[in-house]
């Protein structure tokens, strides 16, 4: 069964992550947090397509559903400090 | 008609569109449920296409946007996104706008 940490391991060896966060213990249904530079400069359709990207076929195989909040470095910084 | 003319038909033809599993009356996912309430929310009229009653659209709605899951919005032909993107959206207020646009 896909465990959150497998997702994570999987999201950040095709995407470059500063911070990641994947919750889920059911093995099809998950929910993310990801922090990425990559992220800066795109809309959150690109971002959430670079996600999907990175897990590419394993999107379509295992993954049920990834529920998703994509953050730029500033951003999540942000929150951080008004937290 | 091949099923990408299809659905380019349908996300032009008509302003708002939403693919999802099931009907807004009887959603068959949690997430096509919350897109179907947050339009509810929006006080909008929207096709909603059933991806479940036609294999070829649920897959073929896949490629169209290069977006593997299903919710998925269409405004005016753009696609908007999936159901957090349209959760954002509403929160921001920014999905009202888009929708107030195509009246």
């Amino acid at each position: 069964m896909l465990s959150a940490q497998q997702l994570e391991t999987y999201i950040t060896q095709n995407l470059a992550c500063d911070y990641i966060k994947v919750l889920g213990d059911d093995g099809t249904h998950f929910e993310a947090v990801i922090v990425s530079p990559e992220f800066v400069g795109k809309t959150m359709v690109k971002q959430h397509q670079l996600v999907y990207a990175a897990l590419g076929d394993r999107m379509r195989a295992e993954i049920h559903a990834l529920s998703m909040k994509t953050l730029t470095p500033e951003a999540w910084q942000k929150i951080n400090n008004n937290g | 008609m091949d099923t990408q003319a299809l659905i380019k038909q349908q996300v032009t033809s008509n302003p708002v569109v939403l693919y999802m599993k099931g009907t807004p009356k009887f959603p068959q996912c949690g997430f096509s449920n919350l897109a179907t309430q947050i339009l509810k929310a929006c006080n909008v009229d929207y096709l909603a296409i059933d991806v479940l009653a036609d294999q070829n659209i649920r897959e073929g709605i896949k490629a169209y946007a290069n977006w593997p899951t299903i919710p998925q919005l269409y405004i005016n032909g753009e696609f908007v996104g999936g159901s957090d993107i349209m959760r954002a959206m509403y929160e921001s207020g920014e999905l009202q706008t888009l929708l107030n646009a195509t009246n």
